[in-house]
Formats: C-alpha cells, structure tokens, sequence
C-alpha cells in the first residue's frame, strides 16, 4: 500500500511487501541497477548535487544570517559568517508596525486552523462517498470535481467578494475558512479518494454484516486508515493557507486582522528599500512554521506531491 | 481473496450493495455540494453575467453589453498583461521542468544521500510563494543587493535588476525556475516506476547509456513530463504574490511586471471595475482552458503511454 524511500535500509522488504518479490530479489535488482556506476562519475555526481544545492539554499541561510546584521552591513557582506549577533532588528522588527507581530501571528494561526478542520471534514466526507457509494451520476461529479481543481479562483473572486461583503463578512476570517468547511480545495477530495482507494473493502463489508452503516464505517474504519492522508492535507493546507496573500489581501484590510504575509507586505511598502534588517528578521519569523513541517512532516509532502502532483 | 470476499461470493451480492446508495452519497457530499453551488459554479455564473455589466460595489450593476470586451481590444495595458504573463509562462515553464528533470536524472538510481539532496532541492518550492521570500529577492537584485556584491567581485558592473525594465520580469522567471523541486519529486516517483528490466535488456542488446535515456527513460516519463507541464502552466498563469510584492503592488517598472492577475486585481479592487475584472477573468479562464485542451490534443503526438497499445 505504501512505499518508503528506497535510501532507507528496509526499502528492499517493504518493496518486496509491494511487488511480491522476495527482498533478496529486490537488493539483487537493486545492484544490478547500480552495477554499471563507475565511482568516479559517482563522485563528480556528488560534487555537481552539492554545489548545485549550496547555490539553491544560499539566499536563504543568507537571508537569516542577514538578520541579525545591521542593516548597512547587510548591504555589504555576502559571506555566511555570524559576523554580528544583533537580535535588535528581531525586537525593533517585532514592534514596528501598527500592532506587534504576535497579533499577525496569531491571526494567520486562526486562518490555518480554521482552514485545516475546513479541509479534513468536508474532504474526507466527499472523499469517502466518490471512493465508497455508488450513486447517481458518480461520474459526472467526479469530473467536476476534478475539474473545479484546474479553476483559477480569479474567475470567481469578484462575485465572491461581493457575496461575502453583502454578508457583512470581508474583515472577518469567514471568506477565507468557511468555503473550506464547503471542500472547495477539491484537491484534497481527490488525494484522499486516492487513499480510500487503497484500504480493503472487505474491512468495510465486515463492518457491515455487523451492522454498521455508513456514518459508523466512515469514523470507526476508513477514518482511522487514513491518516496519513489525513496527515498530508493538514500539511499542505498549512502551508498553501500561511503562505496565501491573494484572497487575504482582498478579504481583510484591517490592520488589525493582518495576517503575517499582509504585515510583511505593508512593513515593506512602509519601509521602501531602507531597513532590510528588520524585514529580514520578521521574514525569518514567517518562514519558520514552514520550515518547521517541512523538518517534521517531509514524508508526507514528498508522498502527497508525488501522487496528485500538488506543490 | 479472503475468506469475508469469499462469503460474500457464496451467499451472492446482498440486496443493500445493489441498490443505489444515493441518500447515504448525498448527505456526504452535502457539503461539497454547497460549496460548488455557492462558492464556485454561482460565482462563475454570476462572474459571467457582471462581465456585461458596469458595477463598482456601490450602486447596482448596470447592463453595458459586449463593452467590457470591446474595451480589452483597445485596453493596451491588458495587451501589456497578456504579453508579461505569456513570456513569463513560456520562459519560465520549460526553464523549470528542464531543471527538475536534469536534477531527477541524476539523482535517480539508488544514489548515497538521496533523501538529503531531495529535501534541499525541494525545500525553494515551499518557500517561493510567500511574501518573505519576495522580500528577500528585491534586496537579492536590488541595486545594492547580494547579487552584484557578489559580481562585483569579479569586476562586473552590477544594475538595479529590479529597477530596470529590461530585467525586472527575468528576476520573476529566476524565481519560478528557484521552485523547481515540486516537479522533480514527481519525475523522481515517475522515474522510480519505469521498469529495471528494460534497461537491463537494452544493455543485453548492447545499449548505451545515452541511448537508453534517449529510447527508454524519455518515452516512458513523457506522461509525467506531460502531467508536469499542464499543472506548471496552469500555476504559472496565475502567479500574483510575487509580483505584487516587489513592485509593489504597481506591476512595474513601466508595467514590465504587470502580470494578467495583477492587473486584474489594479481593476477589480483598486479601481472597484468589478464589470471589467469579470470579462478579464473569463479571458483568463478562456486562456487556461484553452491551453490545457491545446497541451491534450498535442499530446497525442509526443506522450507515450505504455499501456495504450
């Protein structure tokens, strides 16, 4: 059902789990696979990946280096020595917009969490009735469900906007949390079906002779066993929603409601070009929760991107 | 099969399996249903129908016919839009999906270290949406930024790469090229599922290394290379975030950033143009669709599809 990174050592028994084949044939394949690497090319493929990553990552260990420079020297030292250990730029930072950054923060926290609980009930529901039920015109929706994936919100932003501001609701949370209560991240419906796919149907037959209908199954088996799905919408959702700007720039204007990517943006249309220590420092505050689940959730986003292809 | 499948082939298909389970299947989808209704097939139709109106939010929409759409013949910085997001989409696109491509190749293959490279060439694409990271690129090619410190070095005069029409739009592209590491998962699985044997019978018969790439890796992860180039496209053509950061929300130096979204947004919610930002958002639509059934039906020619035959 599932397959673990082949780097690991137990890769040959899970794959062998998968295919069928022993794991002595997998490890045999495997070198076989391998048999025609030559260590020197071996090393210059080494060499290549790692100047190739360091030139990837530089901006961004820069970036935080930078953050705890003076602005002046961040205009002059490109190197990554920790030259300067000046946590000013992450108080002064911190303080400097209208409110402190932690109100951001926190209103960027309630969008994710509302959007989190949005997705995982209204996803999984959906999913379960287009990978469970036979019903009606089940094709037909699942067409458009798979459709309404590839649809820019663009087309429908301005009669949204007008929907939500007649309901009284733009410079509320609402716009951006309850049309994931409506699963309308189509996305995660999708994944998910993929994995109900995958779970016998003969645990959903069991239950059933025991009399369980489909509420009972749906929470008390298919729920359970899928949680790593359940897992890689919460990422993604967290991500996708923290670094969200386009329906947050057009749904909240309050300084007040800001979420962190609106604050940065007014902190660096405040500051024009003149004090990047202190942007720097409060972009270094935003991009730490993602990097957070990228360290701690990686095997779920590399699972989710490579089966429904999402970022 | 085991042995519940078994009991259930015995006593044959219980009467509740064949019987439609519509009302269990509606109360499950209900709330998709709502959302589709209200948050996206409403809006889309409402959108459509504004798209022949005058409307700025304050007094009702007022029917102007096929204006709107005259008006983006004439509307030269929608034809300045277009031209950005095109270029941007046609250069950036390839540039990106080569790269991932390139890196999955060489990283495919049971290579030492794997997992780490992935996750370093991975991690851009989850940071390249966000403000942050706009932030970092306007100091990055700013005038006084890193990147001409770092030229500076090597005796090149550097410029204010963002500040300069020419090149505003080319530090965007540099940025989309950055996130390259989503779609190089996907060939990564992709990779992983062509089959050893073929290589192993192209060596038999005396294949080499490039000629396996050319006549087995490439046919069999056209469908991915395929599937990578619908979802980059559509994402691309609707980049905003970065834009609008590092002009500021202007699209400029003299519009060279003005992306199709962008201004969009300039004429639906800065300058309250909702008729005019619907007729430019079924453009848009029109466009995505368009290219996406232009991409399928050019795909007959090149995808290549193991199983089809």
């Amino acid at each position: 059902m599932t397959k673990t990174d082949p780097s690991t050592d137990l890769a040959p028994l899970t794959e062998s789990v998968v295919t069928g084949m022993t794991a002595e044939r997998v490890r045999e394949q495997r070198r076989r696979r391998n048999a025609f690497r030559k260590p020197v090319t071996s090393i210059l493929r080494h060499a290549f990946l790692i100047v190739a990553a360091a030139l990837m990552l530089y901006p961004v260990i820069w970036m935080v280096v930078s953050s705890f420079r003076p602005t002046d020297l961040i205009f002059r030292e490109a190197g990554l020595v920790f030259d300067s250990f000046e946590i000013s730029n992450y108080v002064d930072g911190w303080n400097a917009l209208t409110y402190p950054f932690n109100v951001y923060l926190l209103n960027s926290g309630l969008v994710v969490i509302g959007s989190i609980i949005g997705n995982l009930v209204s996803c999984s529901l959906a999913a379960y009735a287009f990978a469970r039920l036979e019903f009606t015109g089940k094709k037909f929706w699942f067409a458009i469900m798979l459709l309404s994936i590839m649809l820019p919100i663009h087309v429908i932003i301005v009669p949204q906007y007008v929907l939500f501001s007649q309901l009284g609701w733009v410079n509320t949370f609402l716009p951006l949390i309850v049309p994931k209560l409506l699963a309308t991240d189509a996305f995660f419906i999708f994944l998910m079906v993929q994995f109900i796919r995958g779970i016998p149907r003969e645990l959903d037959e069991a239950a059933r002779i025991d009399g369980a209908g489909h509420p009972r199954i749906f929470l008390q088996i298919i729920l359970p066993l899928m949680v790593p799905a359940l897992a890689t919408t919460t990422i993604f959702t967290f991500i996708w929603t923290w670094n969200d700007f386009f329906s947050q720039l057009i749904f909240l204007t309050k300084p007040s409601l800001y979420t962190v990517p609106l604050a940065l943006n007014a902190f660096q249309d405040a500051q024009s070009s003149t004090d990047f220590g202190e942007l720097f420092a409060m972009s270094v505050v935003s991009l730490i929760p993602i990097f957070l689940i990228f360290l701690f959730g990686q095997r779920f986003l590399i699972k989710g991107i490579a089966t429904t292809g999402i970022k | 099969m085991s042995a519940l499948g078994e009991l259930r082939r015995v006593k044959g298909q219980p009467v509740a399996r064949q019987r439609k389970q519509n009302k269990a299947a509606f109360l499950f989808l209900l709330p998709w249903f709502i959302g589709l209704a209200l948050i996206t097939v409403g809006p889309m139709v409402a959108s459509f129908a504004l798209s022949f109106t005058r409307y700025n939010l304050l007094s009702p929409p007022r029917f102007n016919g096929i204006d709107n759409y005259v008006r983006m013949f004439e509307d030269e910085r929608l034809h300045k839009a277009l031209a950005v997001t095109f270029q941007y989409v046609l250069i950036s696109v390839p540039l990106q999906l080569g790269l991932a491509l390139l890196l999955a190749i060489v990283l495919d293959r049971g290579l030492r270290g794997l997992s780490l490279y992935r996750s370093a060439f991975y991690l851009p694409s989850l940071l390249g949406a966000s403000v942050a990271i706009a932030i970092l690129w306007r100091q990055l090619f700013g005038v006084d930024g890193l990147v001409n410190v770092v030229l500076g070095w090597f005796g090149i005069e550097g410029q204010g790469w963002i500040s300069n029409p020419e090149t505003a739009l080319g530090t965007l592209m540099i940025l989309n090229v950055w996130t390259f590491g989503a779609p190089m998962v996907i060939f990564l699985a992709g990779l992983r599922q062509i089959p050893v044997m073929y290589y192993e019978a192209a060596s038999v018969d005396g294949a080499n290394r490039r000629q396996q790439f050319r006549h087995i890796t490439l046919p069999m992860l056209t469908p991915i290379i395929f599937f990578n180039l619908i979802l980059q496209l559509i994402g691309a053509f609707q980049s905003f975030t970065q834009a609008f950061v590092v002009s500021g929300g202007t699209g400029g130096p003299v519009d060279s950033t003005l992306f199709y979204t962008l201004y969009l947004y300039q004429q639906g919610f800065a300058n309250l143009n909702m008729g005019y930002a619907s007729a430019m958002a079924w453009l848009l639509l029109v466009i995505v669709a368009g290219m996406t059934v232009l991409n399928f039906w050019a795909s007959k020619y090149w995808v290549f599809y193991d199983d089809q035959d």
